[in-house]
């Protein structure tokens, strides 16, 4: 079943294309990378998954019932957040804002799915603390937990693991393929090759313009 | 000394000022946090120099409730300015310098051209500077200070789950389906309401102190956004209350006496902030 489509897709800003000519199909339950060197467009292809800019040319879709307000998303970090003063639950929370719809509040439901996730990302402990006061791997897992408040069904990640030490990008990457085991669909963005073919299901290189699938490995890890 | 406070506030008049000058400094306190981190001081430092030139014209065309066009005037260049400023920062700075020492000039010199009054210095400074004494507010400047005061302050409490998610991420906001423009925009008009209100207080020049000085304080020793925010909002009230009492009893001009309480509270707060580590 595929989730998401692109079909002879540019990717730029303001009609220049940084990339071209990309074809692939994201089925439900993938995890699929975007490879490719830094400057390369990754960031601007993903940019535009999100619908937060136009594409060039040709078409994007999301099919079979996956509205935008169904996604997830794990930007890289602004220099705004880096001083910013908020707490980790009040950063989580602000995931469910797709689910207002016309209130104002958040609901007692939504405030118990923030509690949830921040459990699941193991950051309970950290819950009243400050957001700049964190370290990078545990500012990571705060902004995961609220892209998992967005969604059920698909990840948007870049670069989850810019930054990060070793110890802390294995861990990083044990979560996020655990989320993948319970379903969820993770689209990626990343350079570090060796890792990605650990974990990934599809790899698409941004410079061949290849996917390539990666089945066997699965079973393993 | 307190004998002279009770006379004062035996006055409706002065009572009234008083209210309207604590609930403009609560509402320009709260949006301090969202300008500060957007990297938009520099914006409400343009509109009020925007409000200055706008008020010129009010004030030469000699309508009898210059809000009318001061704050149509000054919304319409907040969201102007907000559109512009976004792609290009360093080109922005720049637009917005221009605007406002053009704005400032141009006020400067109509008011100058066509006099209203005998005392074009005098005017020009109150405008500037605020006026000498809140006391000398109109009857109906008081009432819709109130009440723009109070819409400011709902849309605020209403909008303030949004207005944290489109403040802490706007990239996030947007793919997951929330309009950000929308909110900047909602931002960047009520911004200009409380530009336009703090003129009455504080002057236009005095304006962005109002905003950003309680933003400041709060964030060097609080640690979330809602401490943050009522901590701001407290001390502005706070910092109001005791400027303009003071500025009663002392004939200090009211402006510039909140503005030193803020400054002194925001060294206070910067302080801990550093012992604190």
């Amino acid at each position: 079943m595929a989730v998401l489509k692109a079909k002879d897709l540019a990717v730029g800003y303001e009609s220049q294309a940084v990339l071209d000519n990309i074809n692939f199909e994201i089925n439900s339950g993938d995890y699929f990378c975007i490879v490719g060197e830094n400057g390369s467009g990754k960031s601007t292809l993903m940019k535009t998954m999100l619908g937060l800019i136009s594409p060039v040319s040709g078409e994007i879709s999301f099919a079979e019932g996956l509205e935008k307000n169904e996604i997830g998303y794990l930007p890289q970090q602004s220099d705004v957040q880096r001083d910013f003063p908020a707490s980790v639950y009040e950063i989580v929370l602000s995931g469910c804002q797709n689910g207002l719809g016309k209130r104002f509040f958040y609901s007692k439901e939504q405030k118990a799915l923030a509690l949830d996730n921040i459990k699941k990302m193991g950051i309970e402990k950290l819950k009243s603390r400050c957001y700049r006061e964190l370290s990078g791997g545990q500012q990571q897992r705060v902004l995961l937990a609220r892209a998992l408040c967005a969604t059920k069904k698909a990840l948007l990640l870049d670069e989850p693991v810019a930054g990060l030490d070793p110890q802390v990008t294995e861990e990083m990457y044990e979560l996020i393929k655990q989320l993948n085991d319970d379903g969820m669909t993770i689209i990626m963005i990343s350079h570090d090759l060796v890792n990605v073919q650990n974990y990934a299901t599809k790899i698409f290189d941004v410079n061949s313009m290849k996917v390539t699938t990666i089945k066997a490995d699965k079973e393993g890890k | 000394m307190l004998d002279q406070l009770f006379m004062y506030l035996s006055f409706p008049f002065v009572r009234y000022a008083l209210i309207v000058g604590v609930l403009i400094a609560l509402c320009s306190s709260l949006l301090g946090v969202t300008l500060v981190l957007k990297r938009y001081s520099f914006i409400g430092d343009g509109l009020s120099h925007v409000a200055f030139g706008s008020l010129a014209i009010a004030t030469v065309l000699n309508v009898t409730n210059k809000m009318l066009i001061v704050l149509p005037l000054t919304i319409a260049f907040a969201i102007l300015i907000l559109r512009k400023g976004k792609n290009a920062k360093i080109k922005g700075d720049a637009a917005i310098a221009m605007l406002s020492v053009g704005a400032l000039a141009f006020g400067y010199m109509i008011m100058n051209l066509f006099p209203s009054s005998s005392n074009v210095a005098g005017d020009v400074c109150s405008t500037l500077f605020g006026s000498t004494s809140i006391l000398t507010l109109t009857q109906e400047d008081v009432w819709i200070s109130g009440i723009l005061s109070i819409i400011v302050i709902g849309i605020f409490i209403l909008f303030y789950n949004r207005i944290f998610a489109v403040t802490f991420d706007e990239d996030f906001a947007n793919a997951v389906g929330t309009k950000a423009n929308a909110y900047n925009l909602l931002i960047a008009t009520v911004i200009a309401v409380i530009i336009v209100l703090a003129m009455n207080l504080v002057g236009s020049l005095l304006i962005s102190a109002l905003v950003i000085f309680p933003a400041l304080s709060a964030m060097s020793i609080l640690k979330s956004f809602r401490s943050v925010t009522i901590f701001s909002a407290i001390s502005s009230t706070i910092c109001a209350l005791l400027g303009i009492l003071i500025s009663i009893l002392a004939g200090t001009p009211v402006g510039s006496t909140i503005v030193t309480v803020d400054v002194i509270l925001f060294g206070i707060c910067y302080l801990i902030g550093k012992i604190r580590g």
